[in-house]
């Protein structure tokens, strides 16, 4: 469905895109995953042809991006991380207003609307004007203005940045809704790990590059049996000790417990290492999280 | 018509109906413009306040002002002792002229030598010298006069004395050579080009500003629809502008409307041409609407002093006379000023309406060539 390869793009003299390559599927959702300023924004840009790449293909359902630009545009959907709908406009004027721009006759637009606005949970909003929305629901707008012309595919940027945990969850079961429907293939920013994890493949982003890419579960495999999670009496003590075993090789505190990195074999003596000073040690699985910070770093 | 020009025209208008402070300005300007251009700027000059220094204070002095008084240019405001008071007079403001007339004014006269001095405050240069014409004219009427009483107490038969050459002046079009008639063409033109270029530029901007271009990105709109749609309204709301302009300027200042309503509108459409292009230029140089406003007021001053609005071009340097040639406003101006005015037909007016039309499709082409659908 959605296909780029070998992308740049330099601004100056900043390659703010690096080289990348990705493949979305129909029915699946692909995480990029990176910290603010790692070319994930930029990168959606480049893919719905608002910027234009300095080189690389770009192929929707089939369609060179830049050869058959609007032929590829008519099966995109596109949540830009800034809001980018009109705030002086009612909800329903907003999604009418791009789905005739998308050519849905007058006749489709208003049964389509209002049953997208029912599936983001917008209907009795409809007559209210944007700006008046709260972050979340400005949010679920966007997305219904970017499903109602029923795109192939969907690129979320950041789309939950600065939404409350509850309307998170809610955006993120329409997310799952759209891919387990398998005609649609979704792909989204996210600076957060657990988002991450719920996706079918993530991509972690650095510097214009994809560092490593696969399911969240290949990509916690790589670390299996290398992160270790202590608890003692005085965590600052904990930590000075830790740092100090020669095979540990990083130490990160996740509330009132450390995560150790561990040389690939060498958990079993740490962990020994950290009993014999009177802390508690084991062995856990990997998160997501664990990986971006080893491949940060 | 296409759906997406209707659907993007349709947007405008509702945005612009719910902005309803910038929809009142757009149409309350031009009518303030109009009202200040109508009657401040006027040459026109009445009743200036003149300082009196009359040393004589005889009969013939006394009949020297009185042709002053006579003809409502001047108003014998101050009568002053010295020459110091009229001096500080001028300085303060209080008089704009002053006239000496000195002791011997009498006898210099009767023996046919008399001079009086007259002096003006120079410092507004237009107004100074329509008093210097005004002041030399009326002197020059009394010394014939003068001459013709001389003439008559010499035995000379001056009931069949004439002069053998006298220049009879007729104005036409304007034949009180009211100024506002000069004016209100001009604010038309002004009006119509600041309103489509200023307007435009920000509209296009402003989706760049507010970040809603990146969603217009992404549909399969096409640039020349985008810019159609987003401008036609204010083509629109232009025209508005103009009706109204050209209304209030006949039925309230009694500018003539001579020509064809029809041809009026078309040579105004040609202007708007440029006004639209001036504008899409601007909006792809500009990020923000502050930016647009000030690119395309770049243009619109230069433009306004160098179409003769309020100076003739024929008074400029030579240099920048060739520069005018290239500000579109000149043509319109000389077009509306004719067809309001003279109520010439096409036949008169060919060439400035294409010169204008060569400019507008070229200002239009070169700003839609520079224009993109996209972020970078």
């Amino acid at each position: 469905m959605l296909e780029a390869k070998h992308l740049t793009k330099s601004f100056g003299l900043v390659h703010a895109v690096n080289d990348i390559s990705l493949n979305v599927k129909a029915g699946q959702t692909y995480g990029l995953v990176g910290s603010d300023g790692a070319g994930k924004t930029t990168t959606l840009r480049l893919l719905v042809g608002a910027l234009r790449a300095d080189g690389g293909e770009i192929t929707i359902c089939g369609h060179d991006v830049r050869r058959q630009g609007e032929q590829a545009r008519a099966n995109i959907g596109y949540l830009s991380q800034r809001f980018s709908l009109y705030e002086d406009l009612t909800v329903l004027e907003n999604i009418r207003f791009f789905a005739e721009l998308r050519g849905l006759a007058r006749d489709e637009w208003l049964p389509r609307c209002l049953k997208i606005l029912d599936f983001v949970g917008l209907a009795e909003f409809k007559e209210r004007r944007a700006g008046q929305l709260s972050g979340g629901m400005k949010q679920k707008l966007g997305l219904a203005s970017a499903l109602v012309t029923r795109p192939k595919v969907l690129l979320l940027d950041e789309p939950t940045t600065g939404v409350d945990p509850v309307t998170r969850q809610d955006f993120w079961q329409l997310i799952i809704r759209i891919a387990a429907g398998g005609n649609v293939a979704v792909l989204l920013t996210t600076p957060y790990m657990d988002e991450a994890s719920r996706c079918h493949r993530v991509g972690f982003m650095r510097g214009g590059r994809i560092l490593a890419e696969g399911t969240p579960s290949e990509l916690r495999a790589s670390l299996e049996g290398r992160i270790v999670e202590a608890r003692g009496p005085s965590l600052p003590e904990l930590r000075k000790t830790a740092a100090n075993i020669p095979s540990v090789e990083d130490v990160r505190a996740f509330g009132d417990k450390l995560h150790l990195r561990v040389a690939p074999g060498r958990a079993r003596t740490v962990i020994r290492d950290l009993k014999g000073d009177g802390a508690e040690a084991r062995l856990i699985p990997p998160t997501l999280e664990d990986v971006f910070l080893s491949l940060a770093s | 018509m296409n759906s997406r020009l209707a659907s993007i025209i349709r947007k405008e208008f509702i945005q612009i109906m719910r902005d309803k402070r910038t929809l009142v300005i757009i149409l309350i300007i031009p009518i303030m413009q109009l009202f200040l251009l109508g009657y401040s700027a006027t040459t026109d000059i009445r009743n200036v306040p003149l300082a009196v220094l009359d040393q004589c204070r005889c009969p013939e002095s006394r009949a020297l002002l009185d042709a002053y008084r006579a003809a409502d240019y001047f108003l014998l405001a101050y009568d002053v002792g010295s020459e110091d008071e009229i001096r500080i007079l001028i300085e303060q403001g209080d008089a704009r002229a002053g006239i000496i007339i000195p002791p011997d004014y009498n006898a210099a006269l009767a023996e046919g030598h008399a001079q009086v001095a007259f002096i003006l405050d120079g410092a507004d240069a237009s107004a100074g010298s329509t008093m210097l014409a005004a002041a030399t004219l009326i002197g020059q009427e009394h010394a014939t006069a003068l001459m013709m009483e001389k003439l008559e107490r010499s035995g000379m038969d001056v009931e069949n004395f004439q002069p053998p050459l006298e220049v009879r002046t007729r104005v036409w079009y304007n034949p009180d050579l009211v100024s506002s008639h000069f004016m209100i063409p001009g604010v038309i033109g002004m009006i119509l080009f600041a309103i489509t270029s200023i307007l435009t530029a920000t509209a296009i901007v402003r989706e760049r500003e507010r970040g809603t271009i990146e969603q217009l990105i992404v549909t399969p709109i096409r640039p020349w629809e985008l810019v159609v749609g987003k401008v036609l309204p204010y083509v629109i709301l232009a025209f508005i502008d103009t009706l109204e302009v050209l209304a209030i300027g006949h039925w309230w200042f009694g500018v003539p409307v001579r020509g064809a309503l029809w041809l009026i509108l078309t040579c105004s459409g040609l202007l708007l041409l440029s006004g639209l292009g001036i504008g899409l230029f601007a909006s792809t140089i500009a990020n923000t609407q502050q930016e647009a406003m000030l690119t395309v007021w770049m243009t619109l001053l230069p433009s306004i002093f160098l179409s003769g609005f309020f100076f003739p071009l024929e008074a400029m340097p030579k240099v920048l006379q060739w520069i005018s040639y290239i500000v579109p406003l000149r043509y319109y101006l000389v077009i509306i000023r004719a067809l309001l005015i003279k109520g010439v037909g096409i036949p008169a007016i060919w060439q400035e309406m294409l010169a204008l039309s060569l400019f507008g499709l070229l200002i239009l082409g070169a700003a839609a060539a520079r224009f993109r659908k996209r972020l970078d």
